[in-house]
């Protein structure tokens, strides 16, 4: 099996750990087998969590710089930051709702101009799907369901070796049951954002 | 139920590496486990904590490692299987103990867990811990995955029982913080009673008895060495000449790379799993078969001199290398392309590297480093601590901590940091060795673990220092385990005692005792005043409740602030202050309701009285 390499970066709260544990589950549902680090350091003090993933027949869990197939980001800023670990033949997902760091809240420091993030990224990089992935997941019902947003715009690249199907099993069985709803419709608005996005 | 005791056996689970090896312990039948929580190890204790609440588990969070491992001594000793985890630092905190518990020996089997931490991502150095196990001459064991350090907790406990020695299963960040498919194992049961047999001559450790002790530890070494040359951890994949021995998550980075380098039938590789006593026979039949060998370890070079030592034994001349300007690093951690890199160079393989994106035309990136929550208790009190400080020559030594965080300006408050109970005992040197004026800062749990002693001492030795204890009720960085000062009511847990910290420093004899509520703004800045005078010891508590931790248990009665037309924007708020619940919006300061939880400090400190609490009532938030 080919092996696949996504990375996910995100800013604590936004729900990046339960996003992979969607994903590990889908994988074992599919028989297709995963490894996966995580670095969440101080995530409760506003800081970066970054998950690696690895799909296919590789042992390690850990991406280099320049060897992520997919880098999936749920800050844009952080998107950014991470672009190193992508090559020319990369596929980069991001939200596009920033979560300023407090050093640029109080004036310290300029967020990177969102249109000039998307050309930086686009000219470096294969394909990039750039989204507002937080209002979707407001108009699915909850902000917390970003994450499923964002799922849902990954599955639609159909570069991992699971389906949409997959996910949503994993989404019904493994999320709290009082967001399941929320989650999977959150989940399909993803998607249909990524479609229209990239037609 | 809790999901590690699941009775689905077979079953695939995706956890933790920590999931995994508490899981392990649950297998093996623990009876007995301790702590003191640390990154990476802290998931191990957390589930144990959870577990010991539904079953005959005995669980408990100790004030520090070298009781941790002293509690878990005494348990084993009584013939009970047991647990002690710990990050790497912790294992030095207890390490008087287990030099000495290698001697005695034990009866249950005990399992020691040292998380360690190669490139730090949360602690404040990367020891290689394989040299504990080496200076106590215990067996140790190193997993390479997920699924492996279950299985390596199950053996752990036979080859301790096996032995009568504790067994150091040593990990690192990425075992303790990976996630991979477990399939699960039948549950043990648990024999929570023990006994204890009196044998003075085998477990006082005078002189007499601990110089027969030695000796009976290097006879289990000996036959340690013959368990580790048989073991199924130390193993050898592949026939070619050239010759690779690896551990850890080396090993994974290492079979991927040799696959991207296609050279499979050019390499053998030896996985050594269990990395204490080093398995010398089939290390020696492994050289014999290789031309050259290169030693893929993070860390020290702990295997690589082994081996070296080893191959001169032997009489065999081959190129062992491992750490070198050109191969292996000894710093922070290891990663797939560097290990492709390193193997390609040291067999002069054609070799390109990953395509690095060119990112010179990237905009700089404002940093988001880790900061002190909305309305933090410690934020406050350095707030107060540098008011009450102006114009003062001052060192501030800090400690580990959340509160560690406060270094940072405008508060600025931290200007050196060790180790765990350093503040106070560095204080004391810092005191006698200048004239500058020395406030030490310590939290509620760093000071049960190890600021008392340190405190005695500054109260013996009559140093001039302020010792302030941020007592926000809980151990907070590591994620609100309690402590002997917590309250276990709190969160409806009978059984446990309390211990205050103010009757503690009272009974220390310390001259000069404040406790402080560092929302009230004005009282604690002159509080600190009279205590800063003091010319001796003096004790400033500050009492408020980690804030996380009170909406976790739904104490914080929170009432957001914001900020009313009659600002003149001083941005003293802001400038001193530097709450996360503030941001710039046109050029004004504003607070964000949804992080602001109502501490009213900035409301206090504003010139003009412009920041006002929103009308809407108090709201408890879940």
């Amino acid at each position: 099996m080919d092996t696949i390499r996504l990375i996910i970066v995100a800013v604590g709260g936004q729900g990046n750990l339960l996003a992979s544990k969607v994903l590990g589950e889908a994988a074992l549902a599919a028989g297709v087998p995963i490894q996966m680090s995580e670095i969440h350091g101080m995530a409760q003090r506003g800081g970066v969590v970054e998950s690696a993933i690895v799909m296919g027949d590789a042992r390690s869990n850990l991406i280099s710089d320049g060897e992520a197939d997919v880098l999936l980001g749920f800050e844009p800023s952080e998107t950014l930051r991470a672009l190193g670990k992508c090559n020319g033949q990369s596929m980069v997902i991001t939200n596009l709702s920033p979560v300023p760091p407090f050093t640029v809240a109080i004036g310290n420091g300029v967020y990177p101009d969102l249109k000039q993030l998307q050309t930086l990224i686009k000219a470096k990089t294969k394909r990039l799907v750039a989204f507002d992935a937080l209002s979707l997941a407001r108009q699915a019902g909850s902000v917390m369901a970003m994450n499923m947003v964002l799922l849902g715009a990954l599955m639609e690249t159909q570069l991992l070796p699971l389906t949409a199907d997959h996910i949503k099993e994993a989404i019904s069985t493994k999320t709290k049951k009082a967001f399941v709803d929320i989650n999977l419709k959150a989940f399909d608005l993803g998607a249909q954002a990524a479609r229209q996005v990239e037609a | 139920m809790h999901k590690l005791l699941s009775t689905e056996t077979g079953a695939q689970v995706f956890m933790l590496g920590n999931e995994a090896i508490a899981r392990g312990a649950l297998e093996a039948g623990v009876a007995f486990a301790t702590t003191y929580p640390g990154t990476p190890s802290s998931e191990i204790s957390l589930n144990l904590f959870q577990v010991s609440q539904e079953t005959d588990l005995y669980f408990e969070y100790s004030v520090n490692e070298k009781v941790a491992l002293e509690v878990a001594a005494g348990a084993a000793c009584a013939g009970l299987r047991t647990m002690c985890m710990m990050k790497h630092v912790g294992l030095n905190v207890a390490a008087d103990p287990l030099m000495t518990l290698a001697y005695t020996g034990v009866k249950g089997g005990l399992v020691i867990v040292s998380a360690d931490d190669p490139a730090m991502f949360s602690s404040q150095n990367e020891q290689d811990n394989r040299y504990y196990g080496k200076l106590a001459g215990i067996p140790m064991l190193e997993p390479s995955s997920v699924p492996e350090a279950r299985d390596m907790v199950l053996y752990a406990f036979e080859l301790s029982e096996k032995l009568c020695e504790p067994v150091l299963l040593r990990t690192t960040t990425r075992i303790n913080h990976s996630n991979a498919f477990v399939a699960l194992g039948e549950l043990a049961p648990v024999t929570a009673k023990g006994r204890f047999d009196k044998d003075p001559m085998n477990w006082v450790t005078i002189p007499a008895v601990s110089r027969k002790l030695h000796a009976r530890l290097l006879e289990r070494q000996a036959e340690a060495a013959r368990i580790t040359d048989d073991s199924p951890y130390n193993r050898v994949v592949g026939q070619g000449e050239w010759g690779i021995i690896c551990n850890g998550v080396s090993d994974n980075y290492v079979a991927d790379a040799v696959k991207d380098l296609n050279i499979t039938d050019k390499v053998r590789i030896l996985r050594i799993g269990m990395s204490n006593p080093m398995p010398a026979q089939i290390i020696t039949d492994f050289l014999k078969g290789c031309t050259k060998v290169l030693v893929a370890e993070e860390g020290e070079p702990f295997m690589e001199e082994a081996v070296r030592s080893i191959a001169q034994a032997a009489g065999l001349t081959l190129t062992i290398q491992g750490k070198a300007d050109h191969l292996f690093s000894q710093l922070y951690e290891f990663d797939p392309a560097m290990v492709r890199r390193v193997i390609a160079t040291f067999f002069d393989l054609p070799y390109t590297p990953p395509a690095q994106t060119d990112l010179s035309d990237v905009p700089p990136i404002p940093a988001r480093p880790p900061s002190l929550c909305p309305g933090c208790s410690h934020r406050a009190t350095f707030y107060a601590i540098k008011k009450a400080s102006e114009g003062m020559d001052t060192i501030c030594p800090t400690d580990i901590g959340c509160y560690t965080l406060g270094f940072m300006p405008p508060l600025s408050a931290g200007d050196f940091s060790l180790c765990m109970g350093a503040s106070v005992s560095s204080g004391c040197g810092f005191a006698r060795a200048t004239d500058q004026k020395v406030i030490a800062f310590i939290g509620d749990s760093t000071f049960f673990h190890s600021g008392i002693t340190g405190l005695v001492d500054a109260v013996f030795n009559n140093h001039n220092l302020t010792l302030v204890i941020l007592d926000n009720g809980i151990t907070a960085m590591t994620g609100h385990q309690p402590n002997p000062g917590a309250d276990m009511e709190a969160v409806d847990l009978q059984g446990y005692g309390q211990v205050s910290i103010e009757a503690l420093v009272r009974a220390i004899g310390v001259p000069h005792v404040t406790t402080i509520k560092p929302y009230k703004v004005q009282k604690s800045i002159e509080a600190i005043r009279e205590a800063l005078a003091f010319k001796g010891v003096s004790v400033i508590i500050s009492q408020e409740m980690c804030t996380l931790y009170a909406a976790s248990i739904r104490r914080l009665k929170k009432r957001a602030f914001y900020v009313t037309d009659n600002c003149k924007n001083h941005r003293d708020c802001l400038n001193d202050f530097a709450c996360t619940a503030f941001y710039l919006e046109d050029d004004r300061v504003r607070i964000n309701p949804d992080s602001c939880i109502g501490c009213s400090v900035c409301a206090q400190i504003c010139p003009e009285n412009a920041i006002r609490p929103l009308k809407s009532a108090s709201t408890n938030v879940a």
